[in-house]
């Protein structure tokens, strides 16, 4: 997992991940990218990211990907992030394609409905929770 | 005294209080006006750990994160 401060330099990431599996032997590299579109005026996104959570529930996916002879990897940006750049992107390597192809759509899924990061539009050089669009985590409302 | 932290956008100060269970960090946190929209939505961590037990024990030194509805990507 790796966290950046600012957009992905989703090429460099892809390209890396590429290498790093070159001899891994697996038939299907499945990438996703997440990029920031331009849309009721905002200037940018912005991310808070609670990374001992985070590190944890990727771990958790890493060893489900692990189980079914896959991995995952993902990137994700701190701060602010302009429209038209990356934010996110995440891929899984698996031997078989079908396997990717079903992981990547759960990874991501989970990832947006379990991942503690909190977005933000900015417009005018404020952050404005983007409450509307965000979702309650598993278990939310115990305190209530 | 265990630690109460508020993560992302709820943006108030950590408190320190004394509780024994998470039911009384509940009880707590429902006297404070400034929580009341966000409790029903928030998700607890104990440690790190995400948790959904209210009769969770806790010991002096504990942290427990009170989280916020999530957007990731």
């Amino acid at each position: 997992m790796e966290l950046y401060n600012g957009p992905l330099d989703v090429k460099e990431i892809f390209s890396r991940w590429l290498d790093e599996e070159a001899e891994s032997n697996y038939g299907a590299y499945i990438p996703f990218v997440g990029t920031i579109r331009a849309e009721d005026n905002i200037e940018a996104l912005s991310f808070d990211i609670y990374e001992p959570i985070l590190q944890k529930w990727f771990d958790e996916w890493q060893e489900k990907a692990e189980a079914r002879g896959a991995i995952v990897k993902m990137a994700h940006a701190r701060g602010d992030v302009p429209v038209h750049t990356s934010s996110y992107v995440s891929a899984v390597f698996s031997p078989k394609r079908r396997v990717a192809l079903e992981l990547i759509d759960e990874f991501v899924e989970d990832f947006k409905a379990n991942a503690p990061i909190w977005k933000y539009d900015v417009k005018n050089g404020k952050r404005i929770y983007a409450e509307d669009r965000s979702t309650p985590m598993d278990g939310s409302g115990l305190l209530a | 005294m265990i630690k109460v932290e508020f993560l992302g956008p709820i943006g108030k100060a950590p408190m320190e209080m004394e509780a024994a269970t998470l039911a009384d960090v509940a009880a707590k946190l429902k006297e404070d006006s400034e929580l009341s929209s966000w409790l029903d939505k928030c998700a607890v961590a104990l440690n790190d750990t995400m948790v959904n037990d209210l009769s969770t024990i806790l010991k002096a030194g504990d942290r427990v994160s009170i989280l916020p509805p999530v957007c990731g990507g």
